[in-house]
């Protein structure tokens, strides 16, 4: 079975691995990262990504652009704000998020 | 007309990894129930033990506000903003995680356990600066009545934090009662019962049950017998 793309984008390097290292964890899903707005365009437009987790430091301005892009390319893409950084919190806001109950 | 939840002891999560046995009143980890997922602001309500000489290792947080209330035992704590503290029974920490914080917390005893809450609330703004603080709480000030450990507001009781939330401790002789006024509009309260009997207006709690009440201005707390309760108010959000 394909495993679930998601896309984790956070300006905090070493939380930024933290998220991606817990997310492949789960051996149904696999992280791409991304610390600025340019390279998870890019990845974006490259890759078919089920869900996008925003991390933190991203500011409002950012958070929009990227969310805009990532609708126009994707109508149906789920996107969410991670909380807490790669804590406890990740997998079942992930699991919220695939079944549509979360989402920005 | 209020509206309320109530989350018997015996139904949270439980993760027991040896060293940390944790309880969990919503989803956690490895706990994962799309019914307990938050109340309100209230994020996370664990109730942990952690064993003499163990801890969490050096780890990373961001954007939230974690308050962590130690009810047995001393809690080293050190983090990536310099801070090493040791937080002991009778006082309250709180970091507000902001841009992203690294912090490890440690039971340095070599044979007391430690017992902690360990709470999150999502936080109003994202992306603060990080912060840390901790008080000394004095246990006379809430014999009977309700002690303020917690607000929005630098100036006030108790540490503050990033989000229109109120926390509360009380320690109530069995037959006390007092009544409970909400702070804000919209906001909701979370019944934590740390030990004995009491009642919300007409619920029971037991030791360890959690009960939410929100969509009400106020309620009446009861002491069925010797008990001691933690009331944490957060906004309910949309």
């Amino acid at each position: 079975m394909d495993k679930i793309q998601i896309l984790v984008i956070g300006r905090h390097p070493e939380i930024l691995q933290t998220v991606i290292r817990l997310v492949n964890n789960n051996p149904e899903w696999n992280a791409t990262g991304c610390a600025t707005d340019i390279e998870a365009i890019a990845a974006f437009k490259l890759q078919s990504f089920r869900l996008v987790l925003l991390g933190g430091g991203i500011e409002k301005e950012s958070e929009d652009i990227l969310c805009d892009t990532f609708r126009s390319i994707n109508q149906q893409i789920t996107i969410i704000q991670h909380y807490g950084g790669g804590s406890g919190l990740l997998s079942a806001e992930i699991y919220e998020a695939l079944q549509g109950r979360i989402a920005l | 007309m209020a509206q309320t939840v109530l989350h018997k002891a015996e139904t949270r999560g439980h993760a027991n990894h040896g060293w940390l046995n944790s309880y969990h009143t919503f989803s956690f980890a490895n706990y994962y129930n799309p019914e307990r997922m938050h109340f309100g602001a209230l994020r996370v309500l664990n109730d942990d033990t952690v064993d003499p000489g163990m801890g969490f290792g050096k780890h990373p947080h961001d954007n939230m506000e974690i308050i962590s209330i130690p009810l047995e035992g001393d809690l080293e704590h050190k983090d990536s903003m310099n801070n090493v503290a040791v937080i002991k029974n009778g006082d309250i920490q709180v970091m507000s995680a902001g841009t992203g914080v690294f912090h490890s917390e440690y039971n340095k005893d070599r044979e007391q356990r430690v017992k902690f809450l360990q709470i999150w609330v999502f936080p109003d703004k994202k992306n603060v600066e990080p912060r840390y603080d901790q008080i000394t709480l004095s246990a006379d000030d809430r014999h009977n009545k309700l002690q303020q450990i917690l607000s929005p507001n630098p100036d006030d009781a108790g540490v503050w934090i990033h989000q229109n939330a109120w926390f509360h401790l009380g320690k109530f002789d069995k037959g006390v009662n007092t009544e409970y006024n909400l702070k804000a509009k919209g906001n909701g309260v979370y019944v934590f019962n740390l030990s004995g009997d009491i009642k919300i207006n007409d619920q029971l709690l037991n030791t360890r049950d959690g009960y939410g009440i929100w969509d009400t201005d106020k309620f009446t707390i009861t002491a069925e017998t010797d008990a001691e309760f933690l009331l944490m108010e957060v906004p309910m959000l949309s």
